[in-house]
């Protein structure tokens, strides 16, 4: 029997970065806010010792800190032709669980998108004409301009302390930054971090090709800092355990470094963690959210009326729960038609493997951001014309760990085993270091997410099936990069490389990348979007979405700088829809 | 209960002690910064309990005393006490019929509050939501179940009567003087104690092991003191729980978020003023323990291997999050329990509105024996300008046992 709680003025799915932002913000306007958060509670404090957390079995092997395929995992397959199988081990991507979510074990590399990633469609359209654009291709504009965003990121990067260069300061172009960046206002919170010899090989090779480099903005901070909530972090250490640990030394941002310790002093606020939403409940109209409905760790469950939600929960399961509590219409490739799973997009890894013959990278010193990028080739800063292909990378030396468990290359060849795969080890280890392209993916007809029609959660819910491959276009595009990359590795010194392209069907085995982005996409038509531009549903106007589910397509470049920027820019839209309810966007 | 409070009224007329009408705003606001300054709810309130409806368990050399219930329930907190009877209590340690209270209850300094402020905090008491908690207020084994033992106690170590301003000092010194001698009951816990358990006058504010903490030296000296610290510094480590080289933590964490961080600025000030002008009264600095000593060498690398990540290679550590070690007085204390137990347990920082991050230290107990312990403590105690005595291994051990490692829900899973 569902029990129905007192009522609450906003309801927030999900205790990541967006859900603790937004918590944070509306509760200290006095509003009675609640977030509710399938996983458990964590904070540096309780949970990430430094003496335990550099643990590479526990967390990186075993996924100690990851969502777990018991709790929810999706279907998979690459085209609608075939049947989706579960995922029964996380590979290709890794979800995050608990509070605090991806926040926790995310890398910290902290982008903004160029300012022509927002309007892409236009853009392209205006300089090549409707010929370039990829067959069956769903790319659009946002409906948001980089401008619009600049003070939103500009309130994120300070929030997060990122550790930066600016390359575009008013327009005005800033030696050692990135000439390619939009206008910023102001420069980083913090400076770069120190890069190692291979960023340095890399930095005096690519500029001789003449290329750009400069150092990644970092949310693994260069010097102590304390944000503008009153949050301080630590110096990051280097020690190389970022993605997929919690940090132990206040040196990665995160909302338990950035946001919880505020949000926890927040009379008003209320966390329910092990708390699972099984629904967004809608009033008779169909057109009002009502509260949520979810089960706690015992099993109970329990209705909780809000005037406002906020699906905060990761962009893959903030699809999920609008398909599963029929907020939009869902998308059908075979039509063309709906909205909700549409635009499910990823992202491209290609780039070249670099064997020195006398080189020591001491790659253990590293850390989730440490690197030095070019922007040459990203979105539309290159002549796309003799190439054939929508979209760019960032091309990047960077070394974000040497963990002994899982960084061992070796040169192709090298048996998987015995004594000549430890002797390739030993000699390799000081001597490799990599150039890479991370790639934009543009979004597609037949790239979507939607309901499985066979499995379902513990719950008896119908699990999310994603139907997703990379396409020719993404394949050119990354293959071509990783050519880039090769030309850069060769000038940095090395004495062999091994070129690693896009080849093969998508396969959800190898771990690849946590950036899902769309199907609940950001949008000026309500045909071609689930939300309207200020992350507000068409259909029920008191939910809200946040996340890189609004995102059209994707960049050449991670989420988490625009993901932070969108739910600033959110925000205040929310402030105003609180003052006066009903649609923010008039047809 | 419209009723009660009309015999109360009554009551409350007849002994004519009431100068302060309960439904005043002005002094229950008043009391409550008092009750604040007084930091009642650290020792009424026990864990997880309701705010000041008493049943921490002080654990006392001569045995568990329970905390009354000080909300006003008529059955079990003092709902039926008088103004009279509260400020006999404050200034007499005596119960509401008479009997004697223990000195757990701080009156020796509260015999130094003006009536004027006990009354406005029975006043601000009053205007809590009465609790109903009774609290077993007969733990103390025999003989110090009898409570008539007091009345020696008193004659020996009690000295009743107000607080009497120094002409030779400023006022805000006085008021200083007030508050820490009085009210803030800073000595119960930073003055050493004799055999009886009552605060050496003689060495007040020098210094004392208290619940298995070192409550340093809060006199004005260089060595152990505050005497590299300044008035600011005072202010600010009291206001925000931290300064450029510490952080409030163990009991004083509390101290600082229940209490310090809530009383006004002008009143920290008055407490810092005082504690630097009412001078210095440390023990003879003792000799440094050389670098070659074996100790120094292996703490050197455990501090090297364990510690320096966080507090650097030099000891100045990060601001606002790793205390400071280098030229430190908490790390020269004479007693250096605090340190090494942090190292046994971990300790989470004080966390307040200007400086809300709480930061921890993690435990190394469960890595480190007695001896690497020691170790590590002793390097720290002499070295980037510290010089304090070396740590006994033993002291370590005895320690270890006393203080239960840390509920870590990592190493529970």
């Amino acid at each position: 029997m569902v029990r129905r709680l007192p009522r609450k003025d906003v309801v927030i799915v999900g205790l990541g970065w967006t859900g603790s932002i937004l918590a944070y913000e509306l509760s200290r306007t006095g509003l009675e806010v609640v977030a509710i958060e399938r996983g458990p509670w964590r904070d540096t404090a309780t949970d990430f010792n430094i003496g335990t957390a550099p643990d590479e079995l526990r967390y990186a092997v075993r996924h100690d800190i990851f969502l777990r395929p018991k709790q929810e995992t999706l279907t998979m397959r690459n085209n609608p032709s075939q049947t989706a199988l579960p995922i029964r081990k996380w590979g290709s991507f890794l979800p995050g669980n608990g509070v605090g979510g991806a926040g926790v074990h995310w890398n910290g590399q902290t982008w903004r998108f160029l300012p022509d990633d927002f309007r892409i469609r236009s853009h392209m359209l205006e300089r090549y004409g409707e010929g370039i654009f990829p067959e069956n291709h769903h790319i659009q504009d946002w409906p948001v301009s980089y401008d619009e965003l600049e003070p939103y990121y500009d309130k994120f990067e300070y929030l997060a302390g990122i550790s930066g260069k600016a390359g575009n300061v008013k327009g005005r172009i800033q030696p050692g930054g990135n000439p390619f960046e939009g206008a910023r206002d102001r420069d980083y919170p913090t400076p770069p971090m120190r890069q190692g010899y291979a960023q340095e090989l890399f930095t005096k090779a690519a500029s001789g090709l003449g290329l750009h480099p400069f150092p990644r903005p970092s949310a693994n901070i260069s010097v102590a800092y304390t944000n503008p909530y009153g949050c301080s972090m630590a110096p990051c250490t280097y020690c190389g355990f970022c993605e997929r640990f919690g940090c132990a030394n206040y040196s990665k941002a995160s909302p338990q470094t950035c946001v919880l310790p505020v949000l926890v002093r927040q009379p008003t606020f209320e966390a329910r963690t092990e708390c699972e939403v099984t629904k967004v409940n809608l009033a008779g109209d169909g057109k009002t959210a009502t509260g949520v409905t979810y089960v706690d760790a015992a099993g109970e469950e329990w209705e909780q009326p809000a005037d406002v939600v906020l699906v905060c929960a990761y962009a893959l399961f903030n699809v999920r729960l609008l398909l599963l509590s029929g907020i939009g219409k869902p998308y059908d490739p075979a039509s063309n038609e709906g909205v909700v799973g549409r635009n499910y997009a990823y992202q491209t890894g290609s780039g070249s493997t670099a064997f020195f013959e006398d080189a020591k990278f001491n790659s253990f010193a590293a850390a989730g951001s440490l690197g030095v990028a070019a922007d040459d080739y990203n979105s539309d800063n290159f002549d796309h014309g003799p190439h054939g292909f929508v979209g760019g990378a960032s091309i990047t030396s960077a070394h974000t760990n040497g963990r002994p468990i899982q960084f061992h290359p070796t040169p192709q060849g090298t048996p998987n085993w015995g004594s000549q795969w430890k002797k390739a080890v030993r000699d390799t280890y000081q001597r490799v270091t990599s150039v890479g392209a991370q790639g934009s993916v543009m979004s597609y007809r037949n790239n979507y997410l939607d309901l499985d029609p066979t499995y379902k959660d513990p719950l008896g819910r119908p699990l999310m099936r994603m139907t997703f491959d990379y396409q020719d276009n993404e394949r050119k595009m990354a293959n071509w990069m990783a050519d880039r990359c090769d030309e850069v590795a060769k000038a940095m010194g090395a004495k062999t490389t091994q070129v690693n392209r896009l080849v093969g069907p998508w396969s959800v085995v190898p771990y690849q990348s946590t950036h899902n982005t769309g199907g609940a996409v950001m949008g000026s038509d309500p045909k071609t979007s689930v939300l309207n531009r200020y992350l507000q549903s068409w259909d029920v106007s008191n939910v809200f979405v946040m996340g890189a589910s609004a995102f059209p397509q994707n960049a050449g470049y991670n989420p988490t700088g625009t993901v932070g920027a969108l739910t600033y820019w959110s925000l205040d839209a929310i402030k105003k829809y609180l003052k006066s309810p009903g649609p923010l966007v008039q047809l | 209960m419209r009723w009660r409070s009309a015999i109360l009224f009554a009551a409350l007329a007849v002994i004519g002690g009431a100068k302060a009408d309960p439904d005043n705003y002005v002094i229950a606001r008043r009391g409550r910064a008092l009750a604040i300054a007084g930091d009642c709810v650290a020792c009424h309130t026990a864990p997880g309990g309701t705010p000041l409806a008493g049943g921490l368990a002080l654990a006392t050399p001569f045995g568990v005393i329970m905390t009354p219930n000080i909300t006003p329930d008529d059955a079990t907190g003092i709902g039926r006490w008088t103004k009279a009877e509260f400020a006999r209590a404050m200034h007499e340690g005596r119960g509401r019929n008479g009997a004697y209270l223990y000195p757990a209850f701080p009156y020796p300094y509260f015999a130094k509050v003006t009536r004027e402020d006990t009354d406005a905090i029975f006043d601000y008491l009053r205007t809590l939501d009465p609790v109903s908690n009774a609290v077993n207020r007969r733990t103390l084994p025999f003989p110090f179940s009898v409570r008539a033992l007091m009345i020696g106690w008193n004659s020996l170590f009690f000295k009743p009567g107000p607080f009497v301003p120094d002409p030779q000092h400023s006022p805000e010194f006085n008021r200083g003087a007030y508050l820490v001698e009085g009210l803030g009951h800073c000595g119960a816990c930073h003055t050493p104690m004799n055999a009886f358990g009552a605060n050496k006058a003689d060495q007040f504010l020098q210094g004392n092991r208290i619940d298995e903490w070192t409550a340093p030296d809060i006199t004005n000296d260089q060595q152990s003191g505050l005497g590299k610290w300044s008035v600011d510094e005072v202010v600010q480590y009291l206001k925000n729980g931290q300064t450029r080289t510490t952080t409030a933590s163990g009991p004083m964490r509390d101290v600082v978020e229940h209490s310090t961080s809530k009383m006004s600025e002008a009143d920290l000030r008055a407490i810092a003023v005082y504690l630097k002008e009412r001078g210095a009264a440390g023990g003879p600095v003792p000799a440094s323990v050389p670098a070659s000593d074996p100790r120094m060498q292996v703490g050197e690398a455990i501090f090297v291997d364990t510690c320096s990540a966080c507090h650097t290679r030099n000891g100045a550590g990060v601001e606002h999050l790793f205390p400071r070690l280098a030229d430190n007085a908490i790390v020269r204390q004479s007693d250096p329990t605090t340190l090494v137990r942090i190292i046994l347990t971990g300790v989470r920082g004080a966390g307040t509105d200007v400086f809300p991050t709480s930061p921890a230290m993690p435990s190394f107990g469960y890595r480190l024996d007695d001896n690497q312990v020691a170790a590590v403590v002793t390097y720290i105690r002499n070295s980037w300008g510290n010089t304090a005595s070396p740590v006994d291994a033993e002291l370590v051990k005895t320690l270890r046992s006393h203080v239960a490692g840390p509920v870590e829900r990592s190493a529970a899973q």
